[in-house]
This record gives structure tokens, C-alpha cells and sequence, in this order.
């Protein structure tokens, strides 16, 4: 049995307190930079392992499931663990001077250490195969995010950071609650074993119920329209990495643990034959991608626009799991790879913007193009790749999505996924007039602006770079998606 | 040279050329034209050898990339993408002579942009010409729009930015809206989207489908100006003159056209089109279209609008002549794409001759202006014949093939459309020519010359070509005559 499984999470969890002993800021970047890569390598490992050789099991102080802990890796939570660490190490590599910049020195330590325990809490919920265990380490990852957004410079950042805290702890009681009725009906905790008792049974209000409050409860967590009203501000003022990293990866995982959820454990049969939660998941889709794009067309601050930007993304991500078939779940999945890329790339060009400028308004760029151009056209192809256009990422999720409501007959699906995309082109280009083709603000005349660092430009590089290339080769990431479809779907 | 590595120079020789003149910039300005001039005539030459290779060509794609398990990217030697890509390759040696004189008359900002983005854009139209399969063809088209936004932006001002946006959203939103669609929609109902003689359909889908599906192909490309979604294309005259040249009377609307006319040959197949039915209302769109554009043509004062106009109703022509669906009518059409391309390219290289020595915007600032500028104004003589279609011009061989492939499916809607067009064309045309030599110029004038030399050369070349095309079409009769076959 290889231990690598569990090394993805208990390196950065030691990590932590190697962190607080350093306590130096020369030495901890160094560390946790390692820390990074080592994860983003296990990774990639495991994922190719898990594409050629199936699942992996790993059983905690060797108690065998259902009594011990198990740690399990299919396709889907193997893609899942590839997007959170290697977002994790791109965002890592950039994130040292600006870090510097953004965050007092006396607590930069205290912030890697946050950092790392939601890198570790997000692995966690990745891999575990138990749901206690899951929620736990919900509960690191979500606490230490809190943490991480109260560092941001302006005041905001700390009221941002006390409402994600009260509705981050009202979603993770609603899972607990969840767990906690489904462990009542069926008294036990391991995934394939919830799967086999709950599909044994009748279901129950008891069963529904606890399907019911999970749903809202995970929902809530990773922003889908109606309960995202915690995410704007907190995307906004929390330190610029810090978004670029919650935006590539918090949300991803949250979307897992809902597909793992609804897919493995209670099985399409309960959720969305019985109560059609697949109807609801919909039209909460289709509203957060319009009321998600409509508000970011309307946002003057760069980094709220692409925080509502993100809403609307969830949206078409849950509209493809929504749409319920092997082809809907495919698109789904591709474009919780794809959006990823984009969104890292977006929000790391922000923030070497923030580190040359200090101002995040549309207003106050006119003319950056010509001060920052790698920066800058970074953003262009990062924002055409959220607008779907050809051989970038965004447009294979979009041909994916549209696809999949075509196969399904659903003409008006497909119309209302192609208008969102033409709202993107509105928030996007605002920000790419405003960069290339206004005239220089006097400040940005003077020359007192120059382009990013080399080390933060070459990991936003590798991240644009990336966006093309999966846009043109799709074989791992369409392969990885069909696999887990098909697996969530039941299908062998 | 393999017909393999040829097609791929094609795409290479604009992109690598737009490297070097990044590099040249604005300090080497010699360097950076003379590797604009220098890829031009390189690329010319290649699509010529791919000219030469069509009759022994294995109509094998070559392919570039696989995205999706049955998606290439992938490129294919065909007729009427020879047509167009020597049309758009040859122009642009032509415009880019045109452009020296032009952007260094005119003291233009930003040239090292501008001459990155045209190649890029040729680039981008060659691979629209040269595509195997729809998804490809889509992919270049919409590069094409993202690489001449640029240019139709140029010159900074508020009112460049607003038509930039007009441009970006119509020809983006039609495509993705529309296009996109149907082109899904084509590939979860066959499973292929390559390029094939009479169709992907083979008639099992229903006439509904067909109809609906040969619709958002239509309005989904937007580039082809149909109306409603023509309004981009007088937005975009506000580039400087070589841009509206190039690409707005021969590249970006040609591949619009050029599209049109491929989806209905190549993916639909005329027989599919014939039997379902699909095609016979585009004759009244399109008929409307050229009607009502040449009729806004006629009040406007703008020389540039005017021959904007002018374009619409013309590119409407080409889409007209393809939905008779009659052998000879899609000759005329792709004889069309060609012969409107020299005729209007030499009436806009008019327009930025006469504007670049007079700084004159208007038709009826031009008064007497042919004692001035002689050869420009004979040059503008002989693009409108063409527009309007009467020999010596070329433009008679498009409307006579058209006239005669109407004849031949009885399609008598189009026979009136064009002898209506035609009269409205010489209404709008002959008063400026009447105007520049009949007219006394008005006194208050200050007597200017020709503009600089690139620019008359550029214009005197493309109309004599005009004039060459209608004394010897044999060669380019032999090329359309090949499509579909």
C-alpha cells in the first residue's frame, strides 16, 4: 500500500507548525514553496496512477473500512486534488512579493500558516473517503480561510471576513446537521457504504431531509445563487493572492463535495427523481450566471467584477451537473478544470497590478497596456478564455455545456448558455478598452509604473499558457471528466 | 515543396512576418515595411504554387491539432478556397504599397500596430480560406475578428471606440449566439463537421431542422453584413482607408461571403438545400438587402459610407446568387467575391488617395477634383462600371453569370432584384464621376496634386486589373468552374 495518498494532506498539515518554529521570513517561503510543489507532484502522480490503474485506497492506522478512516481516490477527486495543488503552487510561486507588500511583516508568518492548513483542509475534503472526516476538515480549511481574508490592507477586509465567517458556520452546521441524519439512518460515516445502505432502504423524510439541509449547507459554501452574497467582499478585500487562490480552488472543492454528495452517496434516484433537485439546481444556475454577469458588467472595482464573475461561472458549472446526464456532468466537471486556469489568471494579473499600483479601479488604469503589456495581455487571453473563445479553455467547456443540452433536446438551454457568454464579452472587454486603447493617466505617463516582476509574471505565464494549451489538447482533461461522469453516473 | 508543408506556410509566413515587424518597430520603419511588403509577395507566391497543385491535389486534410476526439483543426486545397485566399493574398501585396503611402502621408500613430494586426488578419483569412471542416473555420473567423478590432479602433478617439464596440459585439455576438450554435447543433446531429461534396446531412434530418439550421449559419455570419446585422460595417469606417480596403472591402467581408458560400456547397450540399426547401426565403432577405442598402447608399454623403453601403448591397449579391442554387449562379457568385474585391478595393484606395492629398470626406466636396487627380478619378471610373456592371469592367461577368443562372432556375424575384440594383448602383456612382470632371471646382479651393506615389501606383494597378479580368477571365472561369465538383 502506497502512503502517498495520505502524505497529499499531512505534508502541509506538519508543514504548519515548521512554519510558527521558523518563524523568519527568508526561510518560511522557501518552505512552503516546497511544501507546494511536493503536494502538486503527489498529485500528478496519483491522477495518472488513478487514470491507468483505477482507484486507490488508503485505510488510516490500517483499520479497514467502514470502522476505520479511509482515504480514497477516484478520477473525479483525483482532477479535483490536481487543480488544488497545482493552483496552490502557481499561486505560491507569485505570492512572495506580494505577500511582502500586502501583509504587516510581523504577520506574515501566521498568514503561510493559515495558508497551509486550508491547503491541507482542502486536500482533506478531496481525498477522505469518510464524511466526519470530510467535515472536519471543512471546518480547517474554512476557519483558516476566514483568517486569511481578515489580513487584507483596507478595514473591509475584516467585516468582509466576519460575514463569510457567519455564513461559512451557518453552511457547515447545515452539513453537520446533514451527517448527522444520515448517520441516524444508517449508522455509518464511509462513503460507499452510505451509498449501499441508503440505496438498500426506503427512502425516508429522514433521508430527504438530511439531503435537503447538505444541499444548502454545501450551496452556501462554495456561492451558487441565492447564498452568495458573502462572496463579493470577501473576494474584493481579502489579500490579492489569497483571492486568486479561494477563486481557483475553494469553490472547486465545495462543487466536489456537492457531486460526491448527490452522485455517490444518495444516487440520482433519491435527489432528483424524488424531490427534483435537479430542476432547482437549474434555475439556481441560470440565475446566477445572469445575475452574476449582469452585476459584474456594473462593478467599477476590477477585482469585485471578477468576483461576480466567478458567480456566474459556478452557475454554468452547476448547470452542467444539473443537467444530469453523462454528457451534462462531463461538461460540468471540464469546466471546474477550465475555470480554474482562467480565474487564477485573472486574479494574479490583478494582483501584480495592485503590486505596481496600488488601485484596483477601471477608472484609474486607462492606458496600464502600454505600462505593464505582459501583465495586460496576460489578462486578454485569460478574459478571452472566460469568454469561450476558440482554442482557449473556456471555449471547450462551452462546446461541452452546449453539447449536452442539445443532447438532451433542451434548445433554450443551450440559447441561455450562449447569451450569458456574450454578457462576458461586455465586463471583459470594459476592462480591455480601458487598458489598451484609452490614453495613459499622467501618473502612468510618467513612467513610475513598470511591469510586473519576473517571479510573479512567469507563474501567471505558466497559468495563460496553460489556458491555451488545454484549450487545443483536451485528452487528459475530457478523458479524466468522462471517467468520473461515467463513475458518478454509475455506470462501469 | 509538398502541398502538405504549403497550406501550412500559408498560416506561418503573416504570423512569422508579424514577429519580425514587432521587432523592427517604429525605430526601423524601412525594415518593418519592407518585411510587410517582403511576407505579402512570399505568400503570394505560395498560395500561387497551391494553385498550381489543385489539379493534382489528394483532397487530403492536413491536419494541425486534434481538440476533441473528431475535432480537427486541419486544412484542405479546395477551389473556392484557392479563390479567396489568392484574392485576399495578392491584395495585400497591393494594399500594403497602398498603406507606405498612405499611413506615412497621413502621419498615423501607431504604425508598427497596425501592420502586426493586418497580418495577423491575413493570416487569419487564409485560414478561413483553407479549412477542412467548419470547426476550423470557425476558429480563424473568429480570430479574424479579434485581430482587426485593433485596426477599426486605431485611431484612439471616442467615436473609433464606439464603432470598435459595435464591431466586436455584432460580429462576436452573431457568431457565438448564432454560429456556435448551429455548429453544435450540426455535430450532435451528424457527427462530422468536415467539408464534403453534397453534404454532411445525406437527407435524414427533417426539412424543419434544416431550415432552422441553414438560418443561424446564415445570420450567425455576421461578417457577410446580411440585414439586420449589417449595421458593424459602416461603423467600421472609421479605420484608416487601407484597413477599410483590405478588410472591409476583401478580407473580413469576403470571408463572410466566402463562408456563406462554402457552408451551402460543402455542408448542406445544393441538393440537400433544393429538396428541403431551406434556402428559398434567404432569396427575399438578401434581395431586401441589396435593395434597401443601395437605396441608404444613395443619401449618403460620406464617400467612404457611401461605398460601405455599397459593399453590403454587393456581398447581399453573392448570397442571392448562391440560394438559386443553380450551377451557373454559384459561379457567378464566386466570380463575385472576386471581381467586387478589385473593383471595391480600387474605389476605396480612391477614397484615402483623395483624402490623403485633400483631406476631403465628402461627395460633394468633389467638384472638379479628376483636374486635380487624374489618375485617381480614372481609377474611380472604372470601379464603379465595375460595381455597376457594365463592361469593360469585370464586374458584367459576375452579373451575367448571375442573370444567366436565374434564367436557368426560373427565379424571376432575382432578375428583378438586379435589374432594380443595378440602376440604383449607377445613381449613386455616376454623380460622383460626372461631379469630378463635369463640375467647375470651387473657387475657394487651393490646388493640390495626386497623393504620394505608393498610393496612386496601388490604385492605378488594382484597376487595371479590373479591366484584365473582363478581357481574360479564362483562368478564374476555370477556377469556379471546378467547385462543387
Amino acid at each position: 500500500m502506497t502512503h502517498s495518498l495520505v502524505l497529499l494532506v499531512v505534508i502541509p498539515l506538519i508543514a504548519t507548525p515548521v512554519c510558527i518554529l521558523l518563524h523568519k521570513r527568508l526561510l518560511i517561503w522557501p518552505v512552503v514553496f516546497t511544501v507546494s510543489w511536493i503536494t502538486f507532484y503527489i498529485a500528478c502522480d496519483l491522477m495518472l496512477a488513478v487514470r491507468d490503474g483505477g482507484e486507490i485506497y488508503y485505510y488510516l492506522g490500517s483499520w479497514a473500512a467502514p470502522w476505520g478512516i479511509e482515504y480514497r481516490l477516484d478520477s473525479l477527486n483525483a482532477l479535483v486534488a490536481v487543480i488544488v495543488s497545482g493552483v496552490n503552487a502557481l499561486v505560491i510561486s507569485f505570492a512572495r512579493a506580494s505577500i511582502f507588500q500586502e501583509i504587516p511583516e510581523d504577520r506574515i508568518y501566521l498568514f503561510y500558516c493559515a495558508y497551509l492548513l486550508n491547503l491541507a483542509g482542502l486536500l482533506g475534503v478531496t481525498v477522505t473517503g469518510d464524511v466526519f472526516n470530510m467535515f472536519v476538515f471543512i471546518e480547517i480549511s474554512s476557519l483558516s480561510s476566514y483568517a486569511m481574508i481578515s489580513l487584507g490592507k483596507h478595514r473591509q477586509a475584516l467585516l468582509a471576513a466576519y460575514r463569510y465567517l457567519i455564513m461559512g458556520t451557518i453552511g457547515a452546521t447545515f452539513i453537520l446537521i446533514g451527517i448527522g441524519l444520515l448517520y441516524a439512518v444508517t449508522g455509518t460515516l464511509n462513503i460507499p457504504d452510505l451509498h449501499t445502505r441508503l440505496s438498500a432502504m426506503e427512502t425516508s423524510r429522514t433521508v430527504i431531509t438530511a439531503g435537503a439541509f447538505l444541499t444548502v449547507g454545501i450551496t452556501l459554501k462554495f456561492a451558487l445563487f441565492p447564498l452568495h452574497s458573502w462572496l463579493p467582499n470577501a473576494y474584493t478585500y481579502a489579500p490579492s493572492v489569497v483571492s486568486a487562490f479561494l477563486a481557483g480552488t475553494t469553490t472547486k472543492v465545495f462543487i466536489y463535495v456537492l457531486l460526491r454528495f448527490l452522485f455517490s452517496i444518495f444516487g440520482t434516484g433519491n435527489m432528483f427523481d424524488i424531490v427534483s433537485l435537479d430542476k432547482v439546481l437549474m434555475i439556481c444556475a441560470l440565475l446566477a450566471i445572469y445575475s452574476g454577469s449582469i452585476s459584474a458588467i456594473y462593478q467599477n472595482n476590477i477585482k469585485k467584477m471578477l468576483a461576480y464573475s466567478s458567480i456566474a461561472q459556478i452557475g454554468y458549472i452547476v448547470l452542467g451537473i444539473s443537467i444530469s446526464s453523462v454528457a451534462g456532468l462531463t461538461a460540468g466537471i471540464i469546466h471546474l478544470f477550465n475555470h480554474a486556469l482562467m480565474k487564477t489568471a485573472l486574479f494574479l494579473c490583478v494582483a501584480c497590478i495592485v503590486y505596481r499600483t496600488g488601485k484596483v479601479s477601471l477608472k484609474s488604469l486607462g492606458g496600464i497596456g502600454k505600462a505593464m503589456p505582459w501583465t495586460m495581455a496576460a489578462f486578454v487571453v485569460a478574459g478571452l478564455s472566460m469568454i469561450g473563445v476558440p482554442l482557449t479553455v473556456g471555449f471547450i467547456s462551452k462546446w461541452y455545456l452546449i453539447l449536452s443540452a442539445l443532447n438532451q433536446e433542451a434548445w433554450w438551454l443551450a440559447l441561455a448558455i450562449l447569451t450569458g457568454s456574450l454578457i462576458t464579452i461586455i465586463y471583459v472587454w470594459r476592462v480591455v478598452e480601458a487598458a489598451w486603447f484609452r490614453t495613459p493617466a499622467s501618473e502612468l505617463r510618467s513612467g513610475k509604473i513598470r511591469e510586473a516582476p519576473l517571479s510573479m509574471l512567469v507563474p501567471l505565464w505558466i497559468l495563460v499558457i496553460a489556458n491555451i494549451y488545454f484549450g487545443v489538447d483536451t485528452g487528459i482533461t475530457a478523458q479524466m471528466a468522462r471517467q468520473s461522469a461515467e463513475l458518478l453516473m454509475g455506470m462501469p | 515543396m509538398a502541398e502538405h508543408d504549403l497550406i501550412l506556410l500559408t498560416i506561418l509566413i503573416p504570423v512569422l512576418g508579424s514577429i519580425l515587424i514587432a521587432i523592427a518597430g517604429e525605430r526601423y520603419r524601412d525594415v518593418r515595411e519592407g518585411i510587410s511588403l517582403l511576407s505579402a509577395v512570399l505568400l503570394f507566391i505560395v498560395v500561387y504554387l497551391l494553385y498550381q497543385e489543385l489539379p493534382e491535389s489528394h483532397l487530403e486534410a492536413v491536419k494541425l491539432a486534434t481538440v476533441m476526439p473528431g475535432l480537427t483543426i486541419a486544412f484542405r486545397l479546395e477551389p473556392l478556397g484557392i479563390l479567396f485566399a489568392m484574392i485576399a493574398s495578392f491584395l495585400w501585396i497591393i494594399t500594403t504599397i497602398f498603406s507606405i503611402g498612405y499611413m506615412r502621408g497621413n502621419g498615423e500613430p501607431h504604425q508598427t500596430r497596425f501592420y502586426v494586426c493586418f497580418a495577423w488578419a491575413i493570416a487569419s483569412a487564409m485560414g478561413v480560406a483553407l479549412s477542412a471542416n467548419m470547426f476550423s473555420l470557425f476558429i480563424f473567423y473568429e480570430f479574424l475578428t479579434l485581430t482587426t478590432y485593433p485596426l477599426v479602433t486605431h485611431s484612439g478617439t471616442d467615436e473609433a471606440m464606439r464603432s470598435g464596440r459595435l464591431y466586436l459585439g455584432y460580429l462576436l455576438g452573431t457568431s457565438i449566439c448564432l454560429q456556435l450554435f448551429a455548429i453544435v447543433w450540426t455535430w450532435s446531429l451528424t457527427g462530422t463537421l468536415d467539408f464534403t461534396r453534397g453534404g454532411v446531412f445525406g437527407g435524414e434530418s427533417s426539412e424543419i431542422v434544416v431550415t432552422v439550421l441553414f438560418a443561424l449559419y446564415i445570420f450567425g455570419i455576421g461578417k457577410a453584413a446580411l440585414m439586420p446585422f449589417h449595421r458593424w460595417l459602416p461603423a467600421a469606417m472609421v479605420a484608416p482607408t487601407p484597413v477599410s480596403a483590405l478588410l472591409h472591402a476583401v478580407a473580413v467581408v469576403k470571408a463572410g461571403v466566402f463562408t456563406v458560400l462554402k457552408i451551402s456547397v460543402y455542408l448542406f450540399g445544393l441538393d440537400e438545400l433544393a429538396s428541403s426547401g431551406a434556402a428559398d426565403w434567404l432569396v427575399f432577405v438578401s434581395g431586401a438587402t441589396i435593395i434597401i442598402a443601395s437605396v441608404i447608399a444613395l443619401q449618403q454623403d460620406n464617400l467612404k459610407a457611401r461605398l460601405a453601403y455599397s459593399t453590403i448591397s454587393q456581398l447581399s449579391y453573392v448570397i442571392m446568387a448562391t440560394v438559386v442554387l443553380a450551377p451557373l449562379s454559384i459561379i457567378g457568385a464566386a466570380m463575385h467575391i472576386a471581381v467586387h474585391a478589385l473593383g471595391k478595393i480600387t474605389l476605396f484606395f480612391c477614397a484615402g488617395s483623395i483624402y490623403t492629398a485633400s483631406k476631403k470626406k465628402n461627395v460633394s466636396q468633389l467638384d472638379g477634383i479628376g483636374h486635380y487627380m487624374p489618375w485617381t478619378m480614372a481609377a474611380f471610373t472604372i470601379g464603379s462600371l465595375s460595381m455597376i456592371g457594365v463592361p469593360p469592367a469585370a464586374g458584367f461577368l459576375s452579373k451575367w453569370y448571375m442573370l444567366l443562372g436565374a434564367y436557368q432556375a426560373q427565379v424571376w424575384t432575382v432578375v428583378t432584384v438586379i435589374v432594380i440594383s443595378t440602376l440604383l448602383n449607377a445613381a449613386y456612382f455616376l454623380p460622383i464621376v460626372y461631379a469630378a470632371y463635369f463640375r467647375e471646382p470651387p473657387r475657394t479651393i487651393t490646388p493640390h496634386g495626386e497623393a504620394p506615389a505608393p498610393v496612386v501606383i496601388a490604385l492605378c494597378l488594382t484597376a487595371v486589373l479590373t479591366l484584365a479580368v473582363f478581357c481574360y477571365p479564362g483562368p478564374l472561369l476555370e477556377l469556379v468552374r471546378q467547385i462543387g465538383k
